[in-house]
């Protein structure tokens, strides 16, 4: 059996405290549907927060491989190969700032 | 006095304190700001707002902020009758809600962003921003300028020249990106993820949409306490039209308003209409689309709140149309030449969306219809400059200019004849 290689899956800062603050973690799979479902091994809970059903994304959960949605390509099928990377990001103009995020940098005056 | 409770996810009801956040933890679904309106009741008046100062903040009993930092002349904008474009289509109670003179940078955005960068002081962030196609960049530059705080902008790479300089002139940093809005937009997620700074439609959208609600309580209370039955507004990253739903939602819950049952309609161009498809598909699963259109303020291809137009316009019984470029540049000249405004490709595509609503019979002409024009044609010269007639250039001589009427009688234009001595206007010399 081949064995799948692992890509690149960027987290944004509203899930990151299912990854324990990681902000990319590395899954293995061929499609992005795989990518995604793989994720819930290592970072557990997440699944309900990207997934309305099985192979259903929530509405806004938009995902990009190589810069490029997801929606553009053939969805939760598209393949990946090595060297490629997800992102996932809020639909509503994306992520966010959150104060329990790593990103809790605000310049403060 | 404020009537603000905290933040209530749309998809999911979960609540939050007031705070810079704006995808909720529980479903990644937007908040929005939740307000009181039980408290209102009485005390949020005619009078109250009436009394209030002549712009966007006479309704700050509705907004999310405190104290206002910025757009103290922002806003109540001129709400007209068009009568000769009303006589043009035919129609008896046609209404232009004019933004094109929006202070100071000339469109609806003031009102967003008035109310995001006060957000911002009183949350505490030095440093502003946004994801722009260029009225939003306009008026996020300005207004940090007025407040004195860091600004930056990120737009498409390929924007109008007015849309470019009219940001730098305030000082900020701009980016242009390679790519689209969306990519655009995209990349600007991630900075206010990294950074921390306040991008005013990313994390501070459920304070930045509230803005847009005061196009529609404007159009309410200038229309004589009372709502249009119909408006048509454009559509871009989908913020104002659920706004200014919302808007006449609200005035109707206080009692400021009859609810006469306000239908809304969404406008697109044809190069870039994602959420018009859905609405005509009647599934509201927004499909994303590569922009091709002129109209480039409205060339979003992803909506951001796509999804809750695409509701609002449902709920109230609406419809949406498109529009291609060439109509949208035939309805800029129209409304300049029938109503003498310049409207930029979004208030082409408003208008001429509107005339396909009319002319399908969708909107009937006896009845009450406001366009939403929202941007200003002196930033978007590009858009017509190809379709005017250069001037004729003539030597200072009155034989010269009679041989140029003569040549334009000849070409159909209206002939002109020399004004009888007696008809003409007394000159009083001082």
């Amino acid at each position: 059996m081949i064995q799948t290689m692992s890509i690149k899956v960027r987290i944004p800062s509203p899930l990151r405290n299912y990854t324990q603050g990681a902000d990319v973690v590395e899954v293995a799979g061929n499609t992005v549907g795989e990518v995604l479902n793989g994720l819930k091994e290592k970072a557990s809970g997440i699944e309900t927060r990207l997934f309305k059903a099985p192979n259903q994304l929530n509405r806004f959960v938009n995902v990009y491989l190589n810069d490029e949605d997801i929606r553009f390509l053939k969805n939760l099928d598209t393949p990946v190969k090595p060297g490629d990377e997800l992102s996932i990001i809020p639909a509503i103009a994306g992520g966010a700032y959150s104060r329990r995020g790593s990103s809790a940098r605000v310049h403060i005056r | 006095m404020s009537y603000v409770v905290g933040l209530k996810c749309k998809e999911c009801g979960h609540r939050v304190a007031i705070g810079p956040v704006h995808v909720c933890e529980a479903c990644f679904g937007p908040y929005e700001v939740e307000y009181d309106y039980a408290r209102m009741k009485g005390k949020v008046t005619r009078q109250s707002i009436s009394a209030g100062p002549k712009s966007l903040w006479r309704y700050k009993d509705l907004l999310p902020v405190a104290e206002p930092r910025t757009g103290f002349f922002s806003g109540f904008t001129p709400f007209r009758k068009a009568l000769r474009l009303g006589k043009e289509l035919g129609c008896s109670d046609l209404w232009i809600k004019d933004d094109s003179c929006s202070y100071p940078t000339y469109s609806y955005k003031e009102r967003v962003v008035s109310v995001a960068i006060s957000k911002a002081m009183e949350f505490g962030f030095d440093t502003v921003g946004c994801a722009s196609t260029g009225n939003l960049a306009n008026s996020t530059a300005a207004h940090a300028a007025m407040a004195g705080l860091r600004c930056f902008v990120m737009i498409p790479h390929d924007l109008e020249q007015g849309k470019v300089l009219g940001s730098l002139i305030f000082g900020p940093t701009m980016v242009r990106i390679r790519g689209t809005y969306d990519d655009v937009n995209r990349l600007c997620t991630e900075i206010a993820d990294k950074y921390g700074w306040a991008i005013v439609n990313v994390n501070l959208r459920p304070f930045y949409t509230e803005g847009a609600k005061t196009y529609g309580f404007e159009i309410a209370e200038q229309f004589g306490w009372k709502l249009p039955k119909h408006t048509v507004v454009p559509t871009a990253g989908g913020t104002i039209l659920p706004k200014v739903y919302k808007a006449y939602r609200e005035f109707i819950e206080l009692g400021l308003v009859e609810d006469n049952e306000p239908k809304i309609y969404s406008a697109q161009a044809a190069g870039c209409n994602p959420v018009v498809k859905a609405i005509h598909k009647g599934i509201d699963i927004i499909e994303p689309q590569k922009p091709n259109t002129m109209a480039k303020s409205i060339a979003i291809g992803n909506p951001a709140d796509g999804y809750y137009v695409w509701h609002a316009v449902k709920e109230s019984g609406g419809w949406g149309e498109s529009a291609t470029d060439p109509e949208i540049i035939a309805a800029i000249k129209l409304l300049a030449r029938t109503e003498g405004i310049w409207t930029e490709p979004a208030g082409g595509t408003t208008l001429a969306v509107a005339m396909k609503l009319i002319e399908q019979g969708r909107i009937p002409k006896n009845e009450s219809i406001v366009i939403s024009i929202t941007g200003n044609g002196l930033k978007t010269l590009e858009a017509v400059q190809n379709d005017l007639a250069q001037p004729e250039a003539i030597e200072a001589k009155l034989s010269e200019f009679d041989e140029l009427l003569a040549r334009q009688e000849a070409k159909g234009e209206p002939a002109a004849k020399p004004a009888d001595r007696a008809s003409r206007p007394a000159v009083s010399v001082i």
